[in-house]
Order: structure tokens, then C-alpha cells, then sequence
């Protein structure tokens, strides 16, 4: 048995250690948010946060996850209107939206960090993310127009 | 808005079991939804498109999977600006297969291909919600013992106008559905359209953005196992021999494994199980003939065959003469590689199969097929297989192919229970169906003015319908061999376009823009190179041929101001410029790039214009222009599928990149309304990308790319 704190939520899986986090969380806790698109780090649509940090989850293991704070899309915000969905929405990003999941909480992890990023944060924290549909020009003026929301408050 | 796009809750009803543990992103009416609603009290549903309760609330079914594309917004804004519905009390639900009733008009299928959602769809939306009006609007008539053509409608509601007295949509409910469906009803005409050529939101972004969206991968089944298929190592042709499943079924959580069509199944309880699975199976192939296949050998052969005569695609004047007249002529070699759709979603599809009755959750183009697939493996009646078309990850062609249906279907019913199959990335990869390499040679010669008096192109490779065995009647050359460069839009009065059919084997499948995304390149990169050899401007130099395709002209002009061609780029910046038409609609694009010393490309600006007829939704026609650029750019940048003993040498984004944020230029889209009939929008982005970004890479560099991806080292400085 491992116990993860999920969105909040403590969950005990029975599952091998060696488990990537991405199934235990798509296939156990049934949190279909975060996807499965390559398994080799390579794509970002598994992204999500431990202790606020953005990880690969098809590649980490679920021990890994243990004792930490997990937080997917579901869990970003309770209502889903954390500043970078909103933005999201405002700029209608999302084409076929698999890798939006992923692509949100990398956004979300580089806000957190930098209240307002330049286009060469944006790049470097977003290269990991790939979006098959082409939105990245969507998806950098969206960053700007979160980071934008957030300053200007909750509303 | 109170829109209920892509419930979570899910109806399943006909028998089958479902708890309440299941959660698709797609509401399934009730097995004969739409004739079952027809004669449901206090609904009026005049057609299977659209209905009406007494609350008012507009529901609509959209038939085109929603791919990225839009589908799911745009079929709404069509139907509800001629019902004149209130946009806040509509929604959308996503049809099942049953083609009697949702064909395509067009192609009479149930399969979405060709960029035909709005173009093919549009008119008959259209009709089918002004009927509905119609009757509404009778029915208020009736009520109020006044003329009908002294109401007309509001968003939802009829008004009359003498008075200003008004009956809400859902007030006229039961008179209305007594009444006869008018077959000839009046459209709007477009100075009174509502909702069709504003920039509205997608009714999906909010479900995507949190998560909520529910794709293929996604779906869950009480009972469900989730399965993985170990596939041959060649692309095609490879059998099961014999395997050994004694370690695979050793490894916890496998349940059983069992042979299909495409290789051996492992089916687990979870995924990491049934792949781990996969790794212990022992598994003796007989390969086949692919086995013998690279690369290297289809190359030489194209090559070899270009020498050859082909079939005659078009052929204008006697072009063949006017080369053998002398006089100024070009010849060069074009050559494009294999390339597969790496949709974001990697295959997937959930079936279950009983004695009586069939479903399938899939994120398919194809929902039609679909259907017509389940039923030819399980041996049931078309109409007992359900098919629940989920949103797709990515679709550009891939998805219209069945093979991960077979895959589920024959896995679910060999095992008696539910199952998700799904593939890998690298099983995306390796067992794709390709858009076709070809080998090219052209061939022009120029008057002594530099205009060119013949264009000669063979081309060598094999075609996508002819291996597929849907060839049209009446011909022997494959359309999607020869789109893009048999409709060359110059006025060149000798003209000979040729096709040397030559099939390898290697599965091949309709691409984003098919023919048009290799022979625009071609014919855009040559027509550049002429343009060069005649001492002339580009873009000058396609204008003055393009007399008879005005709107070609309209949007090559439309680019070339709204980029400032023939302004000054800042040092070190080459600028190009290619117009192509593709699927109904016509494109140009400029493209600004830079080389570094290392010979890696930047592009930095990208400038689009579209003629797509009518945009429905003009900042969706931008977003399928911003994806339709970056898809291109990434072929044109990286992409290659090769083969070596009849294997796919690429697996995953490491050695089949795609491009990245941090490589994006700014795309700006300029939307040419021409008013002419919708044109397809999901496609005609791609064409003129590559051959814009190559002809500017020659302006900037002197070094003509003819064979793509292109190569870094071709254009090193040294």
C-alpha cells in the first residue's frame, strides 16, 4: 500500500512502487485529466505538480509521489478557474485539447514561479510540452494574459 | 452560458450495463434518439439535427467528431443562427453512427475526411433549422390567428410585429410539431445571420481546460480490462507465428493473452501491466516480404522509374515538344519522405462485445466504419453495435483508419469482456498508415521573356486510394497521387502532369492535405526556381500567371501586402512566398526565416491569407491556420519516417520530433471574404507552408531545398 496525498485528498493505492505515477492516477484514482502520450518525458501531456513543482508522471514513479503533495488538473483549482484556465477559456486555446492538461499546469508551475514571465521564460518552461494541434501561439498569449488575471486578483 | 456540451453524465440505455462509475465525454441519446424524441411529448423535433423542449432549450446533434477542428462549435453556430436560437440555451451532443440518418450528404458515409465538415454540411444545417423556424413561426401565427408573415423570429422567440407581442421558443413547442416539415424552406439571407461570422467561443474549451474532456483513452467500463497488442517488427505483412505466453501471464495483473489480426494481446487489469506483459511475451514472426524493405531501396527504385512514362494526369499542349525546342529550360528532383500523423492521443479504442449487442468507444473519424467494422467481427446486425465517438486527440487523417477497432473489438470478444485497448507512442509510430514518399522530376522551359511556355512533372510513388482498393470509376490515376500538382493554377499553355504508380507496401493513409501537403511543395519550390532563373520577382512572377485562378491571385496579393513584400527583413532574413488551393478554399503564405551559422532554421513570421468562402467562426478559421502552420513547419523541419528491414526506424519525439513553443513564429492570418460557397478550413493551412519556407531559405542563402525534411548541413556556413 502506498498513500499519496492527491488534490488534498489522501488515497491509499495497492500498487508496485516501480508504478509510474500517470497510471496510478488515470487508472486508480480515475483522474482522467492528465494523459498518456509518449511515456518518455518527451511530451508533457502527463505533467503535473509534486509540492508545486512540475513533474513527468509517465516517468515517475509512484513512490516517488509518497509523502509529497500531488496536484492534477482536477486539483489546480476547485471550480476550474485558476487564472491560467481562465485565460485558457478567455483565448479559446485548446484545438483537440489532449495535451491542454498538461500544458496548464506547466503554465501554472512557471507563474507560480515568476509573476510575470518574459517570452523566453515562457520557452524555456514550455519546451517540454508539445501540442500536436500548433496552439503554442495561443498558449504564450494566454501565459501573458494569466499572469495578467493574477495580478489583477481572484476575480 | 448554460451550454451542456460534453456531459459527464453518460446514458447508456438498450440493455446494457452501466454504473455510475462510467464517465464519457459525450451524452449518448437513447438507442433511435432522434425518432424517439420525434414522438416524445413536449419536444419539437422536426429532423434528427435538432430539437426543441418547453423549456426552450435547443439541442443539437452534431455529426463530425470534434477533432480540434471546432466541429462541435461550428455545427452549432450554423444550425442555431437560421433557428434564431438564444445561444444560452443551446446544447450540443455528439451523434452516434446510424448513417441513415447522419451521412454526410455528400459522400453519403458516416466517416469525416477532406476538410468536409462545414463545406459539405452547411446547406443542409441550414435548411434543416429554417424548416424549424418555419414552423415555429407558424405555429405563433396559428396561436395568434395572425398572418405568418407578420411574425419573425428573435433569438429564441417569435415575435409579431404589429404588436411586439412574443411566444418563446418552448411556448410553441406542441402546436409546432403538429405541423408539416416544410421541404423548401426560406434561408436567411447573410446580412441577417446572428451567430455565423462572429468570433464566438468553443463551446469545448472550458472541458478542456479543466480536465473534464473525456477522449477515448479516457473511457471507463464496470468490468473493464485494459489491453496492449505486441505488433510485428515490419510496418506491414508480418504474421504470428507461434508465441510463448508463459512469462507474460506470469506477470502480475495480466488476465489473459490472446492472438488478434495485428499480433498478440495482452489484456491486464491496467496498462503498465499489459505492457510489461507485452515485454515477457515470446513471439515468432513470420515477416514477410517487407523484411527486405529500407529505405535506401525504394529511393533508388523511384529514381530508377522516373525514367519511365507514367500515367497522364493532365496534359495541355504538347509539353514534351516544347522542352525539345530548347531555348531556356530547367530540370530538377524533387523528393519527400514518409510521414506519420502522431496525433497527441495515441490509438485507442474501448469495445464491448455480448451475444446480442455490440459497443464501441472510440475517438474516431470514422464512426460509420466503425459500425460497419463491430458488426462484420462480431457477426451482428449494424444497428445492434452502438459506436460512442468520444473526443479525439488529434484526428488529421489518422482516425479515420479502423485498424484500433479491429484491435479492441476482436480483444474484447476473444476475452468476454470489456476492453480498452490501447497502443503506445512507438506503436503509433511504427504502425501508422503514411503519407506517401514520391521521388519527382520536373521539367520547364522559359520564352525569352522568362515566362514559362511548358511545366512537365512526373511523379513517382504510390497512391493512397489505388492501395486502398477505393479508386474512383472511369480512371487509373489516383486523385490523392496528383492533387496539388495536376490543378497547377498557371497559365502555361504546354502542360503535362504524369504519374508512375509504384506501391511498396507500406501502409499508407490520408494526411493532413493528402496529395496537396508534397506536390504544393513541389510545384511551389519549382515555380520559385523559374522565377529565380527568369531573373524575376517571386511573387510577381506567379501574379502574372495566374490570370485564370483569380481567387489564387486574390489571396497570393492578399499575403504578399499584408507581409510588405519587397520591404526591407533586418539583416540576416530571407523571405518567401507559395499559394496553393486544397479541399475547397485557397491559401498563401510569406514566410520570414534566418539561418544560423550551424545551418538550423528559425522561422520568425509566417503571414496567411484564406479564402475559405464564408468563415462560420473567423477566429477558428485562425486557429486552424496557426495549427495548419506549425503541422507544416514540423514536416518541413523534422519530418521523416524511413524503413529498415521493413521496420519504422522512428519510435517516438526524440527521433520523430515535432516542432515546439520555443520554435513558434508569430502567425498572422488574414481572411479574404470572398462570399463564394464554404471551402474546408481543417486542411488547406498546410500546402504553402513548406514551399514558402524553402523559397525563403534560397532567398536568404542561394541553396535550393529539394528534398525535405530539410537538411541543417545543406545550409551550414562555413
Amino acid at each position: 500500500m502506498i498513500t499519496l496525498a492527491v488534490n488534498g485528498k489522501q488515497q491509499r493505492v495497492d500498487v508496485s512502487p516501480d508504478v509510474p505515477l500517470l497510471w496510478v492516477i488515470r487508472e486508480d484514482l480515475r483522474l482522467t485529466g492528465t494523459k498518456y502520450g509518449c511515456g518518455m518525458a518527451l511530451c508533457g501531456a502527463c505533467t503535473v505538480h509534486l509540492d508545486g513543482t512540475p513533474v513527468r508522471s509517465c516517468v515517475t514513479p509512484v513512490s516517488a509521489a509518497s509523502g509529497k503533495k500531488v496536484t492534477t488538473i482536477e486539483g489546480l483549482s476547485p471550480q476550474g478557474t485558476h487564472p491560467v484556465q481562465r485565460a485558457w477559456i478567455e483565448l479559446d486555446v485548446p484545438q483537440c485539447g489532449f495535451c491542454q492538461s498538461g500544458q496548464i499546469m506547466s503554465a501554472a508551475a512557471l507563474l507560480a514561479q515568476k509573476a510575470s514571465p518574459t517570452d523566453a521564460d515562457i520557452d524555456s518552461a514550455m519546451a517540454g510540452n508539445i501540442c500536436r494541434c500548433g496552439t503554442y501561439q495561443r498558449i504564450r498569449a494566454a501565459i501573458h494574459r494569466a499572469a495578467a488575471l493574477k495580478k489583477g486578483g481572484a476575480r | 452560458m448554460k451550454t451542456v456540451t460534453l456531459s459527464r453524465r453518460a446514458l447508456l440505455k438498450g440493455g446494457l450495463a452501466v454504473g455510475a462509475g462510467l464517465t464519457i465525454g459525450f451524452r449518448l441519446p437513447s438507442r433511435g434518439a432522434g425518432r424517439a424524441a420525434a414522438q416524445t411529448a413536449g419536444v419539437f423535433a422536426p429532423n434528427q439535427w435538432l430539437s426543441v423542449d418547453r423549456d426552450g432549450l435547443v439541442t443539437i446533434t452534431n455529426s463530425v467528431p470534434e477533432m480540434g477542428q471546432g466541429s462541435l462549435t461550428t455545427t452549432t453556430i450554423i444550425i442555431a443562427d437560421e433557428l434564431d436560437a438564444d445561444w444560452n440555451k443551446i446544447r450540443v451532443n455528439q451523434a452516434p453512427a446510424d448513417p441513415k440518418r447522419y451521412a454526410n450528404p455528400i459522400t453519403g458515409s458516416q466517416s469525416y475526411g477532406g476538410s468536409r465538415g462545414v463545406r459539405d454540411h452547411m446547406e443542409m444545417w441550414r435548411k434543416s433549422a429554417a424548416a424549424a423556424r418555419e414552423m415555429l413561426k407558424q405555429a405563433a401565427a396559428n396561436e395568434w390567428g395572425v398572418p405568418v408573415d407578420s411574425v419573425d423570429t428573435e433569438p429564441g422567440v417569435v415575435v409579431h410585429k404589429p404588436t411586439g407581442r412574443k411566444l418563446a421558443y418552448g411556448q410553441l413547442v406542441d402546436r409546432a410539431q403538429a405541423l408539416p416539415v416544410p421541404q423548401s424552406p426560406k434561408l436567411k439571407t447573410p446580412d441577417k445571420f446572428r451567430y455565423i461570422g462572429k468570433n464566438l467561443h468553443r463551446l469545448d474549451s472550458p472541458d478542456k481546460a479543466t480536465g473534464r474532456g473525456i477522449y477515448g483513452m479516457d473511457v471507463q467500463v464496470p468490468g473493464m480490462l485494459v489491453a496492449s497488442i505486441e505488433r510485428a517488427p515490419v510496418v506491414s505483412g508480418g504474421k504470428v507465428q507461434s508465441f510463448d505466453a508463459t512469462a507474460a501471464k506470469a506477470v502480475p495483473g495480466v488476465k489473459h493473452v490472446v492472438q488478434v489480426t495485428n499480433g498478440v494481446a495482452v489484456v491486464a487489469d491496467r496498462f503498465p501491466a499489459a505492457v510489461a506483459g507485452r515485454r515477457a511475451l515470446k513471439v515468432t514472426w513470420d515477416l514477410g516480404p517487407m523484411a527486405q524493405v529500407s529505405s535506401a531501396r525504394i529511393s533508388a527504385d523511384y529514381a530508377a522509374l522516373s525514367k519511365q512514362p507514367g500515367q497522364v494526369a493532365r496534359k495541355e499542349g504538347d509539353a514534351e515538344k516544347a522542352l525539345r525546342a530548347g531555348g531556356r529550360t530547367l530540370e530538377a528532383t524533387y523528393e519527400v519522405p514518409f510521414l506519420e500523423h502522431a496525433c497527441m492521443e495515441p490509438m485507442n479504442a474501448t469495445a464491448q462485445v455480448m451475444p446480442d449487442a455490440c459497443v464501441v468507444w472510440a475517438p474516431t473519424q470514422n464512426p460509420g466504419g466503425t459500425q460497419a467494422t463491430a458488426a462484420r467481427l462480431t457477426g451482428l446486425p449494424p444497428e445492434k453495435v452502438t459506436v460512442n465517438t468520444t473526443l479525439l486527440g488529434g484526428g488529421f487523417g489518422r482516425r479515420g483508419e479502423v485498424d484500433f477497432i479491429v484491435d479492441a473489438v476482436e480483444t474484447a470478444k476473444a476475452v468476454g469482456a470489456p476492453v480498452k485497448l490501447m497502443w503506445t507512442r512507438e506503436d503509433d509510430i511504427q504502425h501508422g498508415f503514411y503519407r506517401p514518399a514520391t521521388y519527382n522530376v520536373c521539367r520547364a522551359a522559359l520564352d525569352g521573356g522568362g515566362t514559362p511556355i511548358a511545366w512537365w512533372h512526373r511523379i513517382v510513388g504510390p497512391g493512397i486510394l489505388a492501395q486502398k482498393g477505393r479508386m474512383p470509376a472511369n480512371t487509373s490515376v489516383d486523385p490523392a497521387a496528383v492533387s496539388g500538382a495536376r490543378d497547377l493554377p498557371y497559365d502555361i499553355p504546354n502542360l503535362q502532369v504524369e504519374w508512375v504508380n509504384k506501391d511498396w507496401g507500406v501502409p499508407l493513409g490520408f494526411w493532413r492535405s493528402v496529395g496537396s501537403s508534397q506536390n504544393a511543395f513541389i510545384t511551389e519550390s519549382f515555380i520559385d526556381e523559374l522565377a529565380h532563373l527568369a531573373g524575376k520577382d517571386p511573387f510577381e512572377y506567379r501574379r502574372a500567371l495566374l490570370g485564370k485562378s483569380p481567387r489564387h491571385k486574390a489571396v497570393l496579393e492578399m499575403a504578399a501586402a499584408r507581409a510588405n513584400w519587397g520591404a526591407p527583413l533586418p539583416a540576416g532574413r530571407g523571405r518567401g512566398i507559395a499559394v496553393a488551393s486544397s479541399y475547397g478554399s485557397y491559401a498563401a503564405h510569406v514566410i520570414e526565416a534566418s539561418v544560423a551559422p550551424d545551418g538550423a532554421v528559425r522561422v520568425h513570421r509566417v503571414v496567411c491569407a484564406i479564402d475559405c468562402g464564408i468563415a462560420v467562426n473567423p477566429d477558428q478559421v485562425k486557429a486552424q491556420m496557426e495549427g495548419g502552420a506549425v503541422y507544416a513547419l514540423t514536416a518541413a523541419l523534422y519530418g521523416q519516417i524511413t524503413l529498415d528491414k521493413g521496420g519504422v526506424q522512428q519510435s517516438n519525439f526524440h527521433n520523430y520530433p515535432m516542432m515546439r513553443i520555443n520554435e513558434m513564429p508569430v502567425v498572422e492570418t488574414h481572411i479574404l471574404d470572398s462570399g463564394e460557397a464554404p471551402g474546408g478550413l481543417g486542411e488547406p493551412g498546410v500546402p504553402p507552408v513548406a514551399p514558402a519556407l524553402c523559397n525563403a531559405l534560397f532567398a536568404l542563402t542561394g541553396k535550393r531545398i529539394r528534398t525535405l525534411p530539410i537538411r541543417t548541413e545543406s545550409l551550414k556556413r562555413a
